[in-house]
Formats: structure tokens, sequence, C-alpha cells
């Protein structure tokens, strides 16, 4: 299932606007990677051209090379549709569809592509739902309004509504920044558990967290605002925490600016 | 901040305790504020009175008619309101209405979700601005323009269509059509039609544009295609406000006056064919007979109104309640 | 862990879709109205709203076939969306377009300096000549003496329903505003007709007619001045109050001034509306060819009823039929003017607190 991402040469645009700059690195299947960074550092829009997500923000525009295995996201003829389904992505706010049942978020995805039997259906809600450790807490509850769980656990029917549709990859872009501490621990555990079966890219604005769940990190930085994001750095997230090779990344984590 | 600049008159005062402010807060303690406030809540009651004497008014000159109506008030075919004895009855108005409100909300209401989501979702940025800008502008032409067009153009290149009914469906009986004018309530309606599309569309678009960007990601992030967006996030979300939309709209059709009396050739009679001349709608009839009408006429004419004024307010209140309701619910999931 | 059955479903390469080029729809477009062309021509249909509504329905159905064939199910589904969405607004289009380019042909065609500045005076239906003056006069003082009544009430209910309006009088207000919004301009009509022509035995005149267009705009303003009062930030209230200026004095000197013009855009936009309105000023003023400038006595002419009445009198042709045209050129000019003139001070004063 989990696939390697090859970006190489990779510029965003917002309008005539360059976001991010030159961004080149490899993100190993069955692993997660953290991307850390002061705000606006473009972390979140690079996460974003991973599924073809940047294009749909007016203005916004790619250049480069992505490679999802041995296929370039960009290349001719790549239906971005079809891409946002092989690369899933969970938002900084939990997004349930609102007038839709726990059940039928999860389904949301599968629905999209073609008919299932009731059964077939059932099992992979139930899958997916205990993949995102949700299914005890709403195994009871699956026909009432997503929109009626708490914080954490909508987030967690958002990851679930992701895995559902089984992508290669799981794009998180600062999934606990909106969450309690517990809640923010439950997901990752649960970040712990499913990277057993996904590709993981996460950003993050808490570094403790990017220390905690990830095995490598990317470190992003713009000279001045303005001025394009770009890659620092990517190494093993230990190394990036104990003996990083730049400075700059050293001050940010030390906590001298950003 | 500009603010502050632009106001000039306030004295630099020394920082006020907070006693002071708090006094200052509830406000209505000095006699400028209670003027004030006098002056303003009794804006808003004599909206109310107003609200409230246009039904007294209405019901009391009614009244008057309807205790001399000989026939049915409801249910006559009869308008004869100068006749000795008086008779007449609202329901080729009931009927004539309904109907053309009908046809009109049947073809407005889809084509102007189709235009509101075309501004919203399918447009370029620019063409989407220039159209809800031009949108807005037709949503101000007057009714007469409407109603003068419609002889004009609107009519004549309905024959065509008429001929087509008439030929391939004529049979039903609804789409009969003997060859007269295309003054029918058909004409009616589809003129209506276009005279509600603005608002309906206003009003959706405004409700697209509401639909929280998360939503239509968390779809697209699905994989899902643009009107897989559409259907899964934007519409759910847009539903109610696509119905009170509507129920404006149908508001609107229903108190229609000067274009339908223009292009439709009334008669007092209920026919079954929409594209033959026949019935009338409240406001029309209104406009149509109040010239002629005999001191007993007119009072006739005021119940039709203070009929249409009951049904448009049964309407449109709904319209709020549900807009109401909506603000609830989506305030509880912000 | 993978779902055997759930992946066996998709499709080897599955990024790649096969995709129609960018030129399909025109194409489709493009053959749909030709074939629409075709098939009127020889089925002998004249009517260019047959050939559209054929070529209309040939496009969407031609676009879903073929995409379905090439693209899959669900591409053509999103195809025919996109071409439904378009056709919808193609068909509104037509509509709107063919009224404005009607008024502007056949208004021009008597519309210049003497027409409006002379009255029709004595000038019979069927000669050419006379103008709109009077016409235009009376709707001026009409509206005028309209915008005189419901601005003061409008904007004192809204500032009563954001600045202190609590409990049940409140919500009272705002749901019978919102109802009256709805009123037909014909009931209203009606309602000053049995107060003030039945009850109080007036006659007609340009006043009675300006009652009823007070109604029509009093619940518009309080609705537009509602929205930009809850537009100032409290911010403001509160510093201004805790300077200690009394509230009368926050909302008339930092509360109305933030939000005055879209105060005024909203109250020039409801002029814009009942200046065109007919039905109540053809049951209160009623209409005459010569000068009235007295709104208080006997018929006065307005443009609205001055269309109307030259509509009626000209049995669909002749000088009468040209001036209706040219009235009406001339009210949507007034109205569309309003309407540019209102945006563009909404647009000038808009508050820069940026959103």
């Amino acid at each position: 299932m989990a696939k390697r991402i090859d970006v190489s040469g990779l510029n965003a645009y917002y309008g005539s606007f360059l976001a991010i700059e030159d961004i080149s690195m490899t993100v190993e299947p069955r692993s997660v990677t953290a991307f850390i960074g002061p705000s606006g550092c473009g972390k979140s829009t690079f996460l974003r051209t991973l599924n073809r997500m940047h294009e749909v923000t007016p203005g916004g525009r790619v250049d480069g090379k992505v490679m999802l295995d041995d296929e370039n996201l960009y290349g001719p003829g790549i239906d971005p549709v079809a891409v946002r389904r092989e690369v899933g992505m969970v938002f900084q706010r939990p997004n349930p569809f609102p007038t839709m049942s726990v059940y039928d978020n999860v389904a949301a995805g599968l629905r999209l592509n073609g008919r299932y039997k009731k059964s077939e259906m059932d099992d992979v809600v139930e899958k997916s739902l205990k993949g995102a450790n949700l299914w005890n807490e709403v195994k009871d509850r699956l026909n009432k309004p997503g929109s009626g769980l708490s914080g954490g656990q909508q987030q967690r029917l958002c990851i679930a509504r992701a895995i559902a549709v089984e992508p290669n990859v799981l794009l998180m872009d600062e999934p606990c920044s909106a969450l309690d501490p517990i809640s923010t621990l439950a997901i990752e555990d649960l970040i712990g558990e499913l990277k057993e079966r996904f590709t993981i890219v996460i950003v993050t604005h808490n570094m403790q967290q990017a220390a905690r769940v990830s095995d490598r990190t990317a470190f992003f930085n713009l000279a001045a605002v303005g001025q394009p994001g770009k890659l620092i750095e990517i190494d093993e997230t230990e190394r990036i925490f104990s003996n990083p090779s730049v400075q700059a990344t050293e001050d940010y984590i030390s906590g001298r600016f950003g | 901040m500009d603010i502050s600049t632009q106001n000039p008159t306030s004295p630099p005062t020394p920082q006020p305790t907070e006693a002071e402010a708090k006094r200052a807060a509830r406000g209505a303690t000095r006699p400028g504020d209670r003027i004030f406030v006098g002056l303003s809540r009794g804006s808003g009651i004599f909206v109310l009175v107003l609200m409230g004497a246009i039904a007294a008014f209405l019901t009391y000159r009614a009244s008057i008619a309807i205790s001399k109506d000989e026939a049915n008030f409801f249910t006559s075919f009869d308008w004869n309101p100068a006749g000795v004895p008086p008779e007449f009855g609202i329901a080729v108005l009931a009927f004539g209405t309904v109907v053309s409100s009908i046809i009109a909300m049947a073809i407005a209401v889809p084509i102007a979700v189709g235009i509101a989501l075309f501004i919203t979702h399918y447009a370029p940025r620019k063409l989407g601005g220039t159209i809800a800008f031009v949108v807005d502008l037709l949503a101000a032409v007057p009714s007469i323009v409407y109603g003068l067009w419609g002889v004009l153009v609107l009519v004549p290149h309905l024959n065509g269509l008429y001929g087509w009914l008439d030929t391939y469906l004529g049979w039903t009986g609804v789409f009969e059509w003997s060859g007269g004018p295309a003054r029918s309530l058909l004409a009616v309606g589809i003129l209506l039609a276009i005279m509600i599309l603005p608002i309906i569309t206003n009003v959706s678009r405004e409700v697209f544009r509401q639909v929280p960007r998360m939503h239509e990601e968390a779809a697209l992030a699905l994989g899902a295609t643009r009107w897989e967006v559409i259907r899964m996030s934007v519409l759910p979300f847009g539903r109610s406000g696509i119905i009170s939309a509507s129920m404006l709209g149908l508001g609107r059709a229903l108190g229609e006056t000067m274009a339908v009396a223009m292009v439709l050739s009334p008669t007092f009679d209920i026919n079954a064919s929409l594209l033959d001349a026949g019935g009338g709608t409240f406001a029309q009839n209104i406009a149509s007979k109040f010239n002629e009408a005999s001191p007993m006429g007119r009072d006739a004419l005021i119940a039709s109104g203070l009929v249409l004024f009951v049904i448009t307010l049964l309407v449109n209140g709904a319209a709020r309640m549900i807009i109401s309701r909506r603000k609830e619910y989506s305030g509880a999931n912000a | 862990m993978s779902n055997a059955s759930l992946t066996d479903q998709r499709p080897p390469s599955s990024l790649r879709g096969a995709t129609l080029p960018k030129w399909f729809a025109w194409a489709v477009a493009a053959g749909a109205v030709l074939l629409g062309l075709g098939i009127s021509f020889a089925a002998g249909l004249d009517s260019s709203i047959q050939w559209a509504l054929i070529a209309a329905v040939l496009f969407v159905a031609g676009s879903y076939g073929i995409s379905a064939k090439v693209e899959g199910r669900r591409q053509a589904k999103d195809r025919t969306a996109t071409s439904l969405v378009w056709v919808a607004f193609l068909l509104a289009i037509i509509p709107l377009a063919s009224l404005i380019w009607t008024t502007v042909k056949r208004g021009v065609k008597v519309l210049d300096g003497y027409f409006l500045t002379h009255s029709m005076g004595y000038v019979r239906d069927t000669e050419p000549g006379g103008g709109i003056y009077h016409a235009i006069l009376g709707t001026l003082e009409q509206v005028g003496i309209a915008t005189v009544i419901a601005v003061p009430i409008g904007v004192l209910t809204a500032i009563y329903l954001v600045e202190y309006g609590r409990g049940k009088l409140a919500k009272a207000v705002t749901f019978f505003v919102d109802v009256m919004t709805g009123i037909p301009s014909i009931v209203a009509g009606l309602f000053i007709l049995s107060l003030w022509i039945l009850i109080l035995d007036m006659g007609y005149s340009g006043f009675a007619g300006s009652m009823a267009l007070a109604i029509l705009m009093i619940p518009v303003v309080v609705r537009s001045t509602e929205e930009m009062l809850k537009l100032v930030p409290n911010e403001l209230r509160e510093a201004s109050l805790a300077l200690g200026v009394p509230k009368w004095r926050t909302i008339i000197k930092v509360v109305l001034p933030t939000s005055i013009g879209g105060i005024t855009t909203g109250i020039m936009l409801a002029i814009a509306r009942i200046a065109g309105e007919t039905a109540p000023v053809l049951l209160l003023v009623w209409v005459t060819n010569l000068i009235n400038a007295n709104p208080f006595k006997d018929p006065q002419a307005s443009l609205p009823m001055y269309i109307y009445l030259q509509f009626i009198n000209s049995g669909g042709q002749g000088a009468a039929y040209d001036r209706a045209w040219a009235a009406a050129l001339t009210l949507i000019a007034f109205i569309m003017i309003l309407n540019l003139v209102a945006r563009g001070i909404a647009r000038w004063k808009a508050p820069k607190t940026g959103r």
C-alpha cells in the first residue's frame, strides 16, 4: 500500500508570488515524516502540493516533479481527482461533513468510487473506525451526526474517513492544533499505529510532537517575509533534534526564533 | 483606527473610573439617552403598528364587501360586485395565482440554483463577479419594463413553443392551444420566472459562498470531482438557503402586478389548458379592475387583496423561519 | 491488511484517467448548435427558442454520452453538471440581454432633450411629440417624500434593533420587518387606499402614493442599515463609552459615521427599488398628462404610470408606443445610475478594517 514520494525541483505559486522555492526531498514509505518551521514558511503549502490540493486555491500553481513511486503527479494526463484518492489528507480543523452521520462520513469516499454491498460497506466502516481508534466510542451512535462528536473524536473521524479509501499516503496538516492535550495524545498514538500501513507526512508547529511521532523531520524556513520558503534540511528526527547540520535549524529548535 | 481621527469632537477626557464606564454602558440614564432610546424604540413599535394597521384596515374594508357578497367568497367563479345582488369570489384568482407561480418556480428555481453555482463554483473569478453584478442590476429592473418586454418580445416568441406543445402534448389537455395570442397563464409563468430569477440567484449565491472552505476541501481530498464536491458539501449546506430563497421568489411571483396585468389576457374563468386564455391573478385583477370599479367593487378588490396579503405573509414567514433555523444550526457547528 | 475486493476494483494505473481534450466541450457545443439549427430547419421550426432548446438538450446529452464512454461514469456526471450549469446561465442571459437590448433600441428613438423637458400637454396618443417632464417631476417628488418618511423610521428602527433591542419586542420587530419585505406593492397600495382615500376621504395625490412607497421602503432601509451597524466593531463603541461619552452620542458620533457609507448605499438601493413601482401609484396617484407640481393635491404623473398609460393607449404601435419605450429607457437608466452610484459609495466608503 504505502508508496515512496520523491520530490524534485518543486516551486509553488500564489498568483505571481513564489511561495516555496526549489524543494527536493524523499519521503520514505511506512514512516512518519514531520515538517517543522516558523509560520508562513510554506510547509502547509508544500504539503498541499503532494495531493494537488494547492491548485484548488485561487491562483495556486505548481511546477516541478512529485513522483509517487514511478508516476509523476504533475505529469501530463494525470487526473488530480485520482491523485487525491491515492493521497489522503487530514486538515488542521476537524471537518466532518456536517449533514452526514458518523457512518456516512466514513463511507463518503467509498460511495464516490462505485457501489458496495451493505455488508461490505459495514465492514469497511467498522475497520476504518477501529483503525482510527474511534470504534468503541461511536459504535452505538453511527447514525448520529458527525458534528455532534467532540473535537478530538471529530478529528479521528476525519482520519477514519481518509483511511477508508485505502490511500497510499496520508497527509496531515497540523492535525492536533485545534485539540486539547488528551485528544492530541490519542491522535499521536494513532499516528504511530497508522505508519505500519501508510506513508505519513505531518505538518506541525509543535516540536515536541515532531520529536515524539516522526522518524524523519524536515525543517523549512524563509529568509524574510515576502521571500519564498525553502527546505533547509531533512534528516533522521533524532539527528535534527540533537545535532542538526545547519545552524538555522538548531536556532529554531532551541527556540532562538520562530 | 481611523475612526478616532474622524471624531475630533470627543474631548480628551481623563480616564473614567470603572463605575462611570459601567453607568455609561448601561445607557438610558441621561435625558439625551432617554429621548434617543424612546425615538428608536418608537420606530420599531411603529413598524409593528403599521403591520397591524395593514391587516386591520384591509380586514375592515374586506368585511364590508364580504358581508354583502351573495356568492361564496372562496368558491364562486363570478366577479360581479356591482351587480344586484353583488356576487363575487376568488376561486379563479386563486387558481391563476397558484398555477402561474408554480410554473414560475418550476422554471426559475433550477436555473437560479444553476446560475448561483456557476457564479460561485464554475465561472472564472472575474467573470463570476461580473455576472453577479449584472444579476444584481437586473433585480432592479422595474416590473413595468418586464411587462412591456413581455408583451412585445416574449409573447410573439412563444407562438412557436405553444404550437409545438399543442402538437406533441396537446392530448393531455393541459397543453391544448386553440391558437389565440400566447397571453395565457403559461406565458405569465415564464415571465414571472425571468423576473424572480435574480432574487433566487442572489440569495442562493450568498448561501453557497458561505459554505466553509474546509467542507469543500474535505470532499476534494477524498478524491471527489467538482460535481461530487457540490453534491457532498455545497448542496447539503445550502439546502435550507435554497428553500428560503425559493420562497422569497415565490412571494414576489404571487404578488407581481403590472407585468402580469400587461401580459395576461384575463378571463374570469378557469381553463384546463395553460395555453389558452383563462384565469387571472389576485394582483393582476386588482390592477385591471380598479379603474372602473364601483365603491362596492373597490371593497371587493380589497377583500381579494387581503387574501393575497395573508398568503404572502405565510410564504414569507415560512421562508424567514427556515433561514433563522439554519443560522442556529450552522452556528452550533461553527 | 488491505481489503482485496476493494483494491481490485481500481484500474491498474489509477492516477492516469482517460481524459478528453480541453476543446471537447466547445466541439460538442458547436456540434449541438449546428445540429439544432439543422433539425429546426428540416422540421420547419422558425422560433429561436426552439432551436436553442434543441441545441441545449443535444449538448447535455452528447457530452454525457461521449464522456461516459471515454472517461467513465463519474467524469461524465461531472461534465453533465458542468454543462447544465452553463446551460442554466445561458438560458437566463438570453431573456435578460434581450430585455436590455430591446429597451435601448426602442427607447433611443424619441429620447432626446425635448422629450425630457416637455410634458404631454394635449398631444394626442397617435401624434408624435410630447415628453416626460411631468412624469419625471412626479416621480422625483413622490420618491423624495417617500424617502423623507421612510429613512428616519428605517434607520431609527435599525438602531433600536442593533444597539438597544433585546427580548421579545426586538424579536417581533425583526420578524415583521422581514415579513414586511415581502408585502406585494399592490397590497401596500390597497392599505393606503382603504385608510387614506376610502376612510379619510382624501383624493388621489402624489402624497398618497408616497405613503405606500414608504411602506415598501422601510423594511429595505431597516435591513441594510442593520447589516451595516452590525459591521461596526464593538471595540469602537466600548472605546467611546469608556471615555464617558453617553450612549446616544456614541451612536451618533461614532457608530453612524463609521457606517454612513453602507447606510447611504442601502438607502439608494431602496430608492431604486421603489422608483419603478407602478401598482401603488396606479391605485393612489393615478396619472395626468399635465404638469402638477403639487404632490399633495390631485393626480400626478410618474414614470411608471406614464409608461403604462402610453402602452395601453398605443395598441402596440405608433407614437405613444415609442414614448412608452423611451420612458422605460429613462426609468431604467435612472435606476441603474442610482445602483451604480450606490455601489460606488459602498466601495469608496467601505470600512477599512480589513477582514
